[in-house]
């Protein structure tokens, strides 16, 4: 528009004629004259990016969700326990953009990640006081999430929560264990009552208590909820409070190091992270990230991450030659449908022989499985469902148990990947003693979901604080894995 | 059982609930809290201007601030007048009624929220029945009330701060309680009814307007099997199905309904 304005008025066309004549009369001269409004041009387009600083435009076409160039922390892992972290920083930063916190998740559709995956249940009975701590801070989380997690203008978060408690129930053999776990329990202040077997016939007649010694039943702060919801509500949050988000794959870290002697004539290699580089998806681009501190919030995949940094690769016997003990472990998930099954107070009943079982909606639904034998692991290459586990192993136990089941029709079934700690399935959280500033929070094996808002408030604890405040994580600091100092856990579903 | 009598009913039902869910919870919500005008200038002018959302925020933090102020723990009261004068005091600065055990007499605030200190006298008396009916009495303010270990009936009508959580603190009076309201309380769910199961003792329960059940009468009938000595009001066992006659269940209805709750839960 504005060029035919030019043309159309003449007074505008009129510096063209010297123009021309300038072409005429010697071409260097032009030559000459583009040159320098190159040199114009550049000289401005510096002082125009230097009259932005900090500021991510450029005149050129950028690849749309490249991540910013630096962040002060970057968390590999969008699951549900790095989103958790990234709404804590946040929300502990005492100035308005104090702090620069990246996300970088690979999967934009979430198609593997376990929170997802998961049954979504909440428990207290554990037999580790951390572990009892993490449930209950996280349901104190849950109970107030409208006042941690709602966004202005937009619709409150609905957990679609349901309150029924966890039923464990014990053999003769390990009816001691429970006694034992729930004076634990209570004394960390948790809400569970004791059954015998004649109580547990009353209170639940579908239950067949043959081979049942003891039962103990979760009161309050326990049940099952939505995964997504949770993951959304808190990506939703941190993006509010402005965390950034990028779509691309961790592949690789660009590290300085620096040799420090440990014992007596013993050094090792100290690395410290520059650079995290992050891949585009679909294609060849990469763009290094500066940043100041990473934490491994990878879920399943967070021992590959450690192995990108030399963890586990060293000589056999040396600090560096132990492997992070975190791996994928295939774990099916069957939905059945039962139309006799038990109803309104079905609570996710745990039996002692592995298999477990809760309802899903209002509908005669149900959701169960069982862990398979640690010499069964299925294959972990793909996500695909074994029914002939379910036939086998889950089924029998699960009509044993409940005989209503001996008629039901499987309506769908999916797998998910623990985040399983080979060496005692609990959390491992804290820093590696060979890298200065990577930070770990993975490791959950099953009971990640539950813990992660409070989990989320303990590493951003330790990154700001320098410590832990809410709750005290450091038996779980990966000191054990050195020392080979399994924290054991009995209730591990 | 009556699940199988229904499944018929309920399996279509949830094919209809999972598409209409989003919507439903939507509607819920906002029938939960009608906003005012205010609220909604302050949302519409929020689309614009930044600073609005710190008014919103504040907005929104001085009526926390309010409910948590209200439903603080008498911790000091309890010490010094014991458990039971503690929660009559809670229960009428709320603006809410009570009646001790053995007596006839209610006690209650007046209509500018001033009460008399009667109830002191009787410190070892506990409280038998409690009307909270329209206060904003939330989870934390039942810690005052969790030492009643003989309230019988209790009447939460139209609390907009009771919810699912509120619901599950409940098991604390199973020994005791014979009757509870909950009816027209914006925020209550089956989630969270489904906690009622710890009272082992209740003989009535009332269910009537509670916005976000999706389909009462289902839930109705659940309740009732979940307790079989109580008997549930305030919702019509129709309520919320698809009538039979209106249309035959197909093949593709079955398949849409198992996909659906996979997928729902995914
Ligand atoms: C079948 C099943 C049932 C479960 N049931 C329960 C339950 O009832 N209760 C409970 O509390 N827990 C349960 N869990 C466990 C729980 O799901 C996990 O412990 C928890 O979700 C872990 O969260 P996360 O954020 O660490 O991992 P994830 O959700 O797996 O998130 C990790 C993310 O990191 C991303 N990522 C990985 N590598 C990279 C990379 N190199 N670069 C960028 N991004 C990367 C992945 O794409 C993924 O999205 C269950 C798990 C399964 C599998």
């Amino acid at each position: 528009m504005w060029r035919k304005l030019l043309a159309s008025v003449p007074a505008f066309r009129a510096p063209k004629a010297p123009c021309r004549s300038f072409k005429s009369s010697s071409r260097r001269a032009e030559k000459d004259f583009n040159k320098e409004l190159e040199a114009q041009f550049r000289a401005f387009r510096e002082k125009a990016a230097a009259a932005l600083p900090g500021s991510d435009w450029s005149p050129f076409e950028l690849t749309p969700g490249l991540p910013p160039e630096r962040a002060d922390v970057v968390i590999v892992g969008g699951g549900v326990v790095g989103w958790s972290i990234a709404y804590w920083l946040k929300k502990k930063e005492r100035v308005r953009d104090g702090l620069r916190v990246l996300v970088v998740e690979k999967d934009p559709t979430y198609s593997q990640a376990s929170t997802v995956l998961s049954c979504g249940g909440i428990r207290q009975q554990f037999s580790l006081k951390e572990n009892i701590q993490l449930s209950m801070t996280s349901a104190d989380f849950l109970k107030n999430i409208n006042n941690h997690l709602w966004v202005v203008n937009e619709d409150p978060v609905d957990l679609q929560f349901n309150h029924s408690g966890y039923l464990f129930l014990a053999s003769e053999k390990s009816a001691h264990i429970m006694e034992e776990n729930y004076h634990t329990q209570r004394h960390a202040g948790a809400k569970v009552a004791l059954l015998s077997p004649s109580q547990l016939k009353e209170r639940y007649p579908w239950i067949n208590t043959e081979g049942v010694a003891l039962a103990s039943l979760g009161l309050e702060n326990e049940g099952w909820f939505d995964p997504w919801s949770l993951l959304n509500a808190l990506r939703r949050k941190a993006m509010s409070m402005g965390v950034y988000q990028c779509f691309g794959e961790v592949t690789g870290f660009r590290c300085s190091s620096n040799v420090a002697e440990i014992a007596d004539d013993d050094f090792v290699d100290v690395k410290r992270i520059k650079y995290v580089n992050v891949q585009m998806p679909n294609s060849l681009e990469y763009q290094p990230v500066e940043t100041a501190i990473v934490v491994n919030a990878a879920g399943a995949n967070s021992g590959k991450i450690a192995t990108m940094l030399g963890i586990g690769l060293g000589p056999k016997e040396s600090i560096s030659g132990i492997p992070f003990p975190v791996e994928p472990r295939k774990r099916f998930v069957y939905v059945v449908h039962c139309p006799d099954g038990p109803g309104l107070d079905t609570p996710f009943l745990i039996d002692y022989s592995g298999v477990y079982c809760r309802r899903e909606g209002l509908g005669g639904n149900y959701i169960t499985g069982m862990s398979p034998e640690e010499t069964e692991e299925p294959d972990v290459s793909n996500l695909d469902v074994d029914h002939d586990f379910f036939q086998e192993k889950v089924w029998p136990r699960l009509a044993n148990r409940i005989p209503a089941f001996e008629q039901l029709k499987v309506s769908s079934a999916w797998a998910g990947f623990y985040d399983y700690n080979t060496l005692d399935q609990n959390g491992i959280v804290g820093m590696h003693p060979l890298v200065s500033n990577m930070y770990f929070a993975t490791g959950f094996s099953g009971h990640g979901l539950q813990q992660s808002p409070a989990v989320g408030l303990a590493v951003a604890e330790l990154i700001l604080d320098g410590g832990y405040k809410t709750v005290n994580l450091s038996a779980f600091d990966l000191k054990r894995i050195f020392l080979r100092e399994p924290i054991l856990e009995s209730n591990i579903v | 059982m009556a699940a199988s009598l229904l499944s018929h009913g309920m399996r279509r039902c949830s094919a209809r609930t999972c598409a209409a869910a989003a919507v439903a919870v939507r509607r819920g919500l906002s029938s939960a809290a009608p906003p005012s005008v205010f609220t909604r200038l302050l949302l519409k002018l929020n689309n614009y201007f930044y600073d609005v959302e710190h008014i919103v925020g504040w907005n929104n933090w001085a009526r926390t601030l309010l409910v948590r102020s209200k439903n603080t723990f008498f911790g000091l009261a309890q010490q010094n007048f014991g458990d039971n004068v503690a929660a009559a005091y809670y229960i009428l600065t709320l603006r809410g009624s009570f009646r001790f055990a053995g007596q006839s007499e209610w006690f209650r605030p007046d209509s500018s929220g001033k009460f008399s200190y009667d109830f002191m006298s009787t410190p070892d008396t506990q409280i038998e029945e409690v009307d909270l009916s329209g206060t904003i009495i939330n989870h934390d303010g039942l810690d005052n009330l969790v030492k009643q270990n003989k309230l019988q009936s209790l009447s939460l009508r139209g609390c907009p701060e009771v919810d699912d959580w509120f619901l599950a603190r409940l098991h604390v009076f199973g020994e005791s309680l014979v009757e509870l309201d909950v009816s027209h309380c914006p925020c209550v769910t089956v989630g969270g009814l489904a906690a009622l199961q710890n009272l082992r003792k209740l003989q009535r329960l009332d269910i009537s307007g509670l916005s976000r059940l999706q389909s009462p009468g289902l839930v109705r009938i659940l309740l009732e099997e979940m307790l079989p000595h109580c008997r549930v009001t305030g919702a019509e066992y129709e309520q919320g199905l698809i009538q039979p006659d209106t249309r035959e269940p197909t093949e593709e209805d079955h398949e849409a309904t198992s996909a659906n709750t996979g997928v729902r839960h995914l």
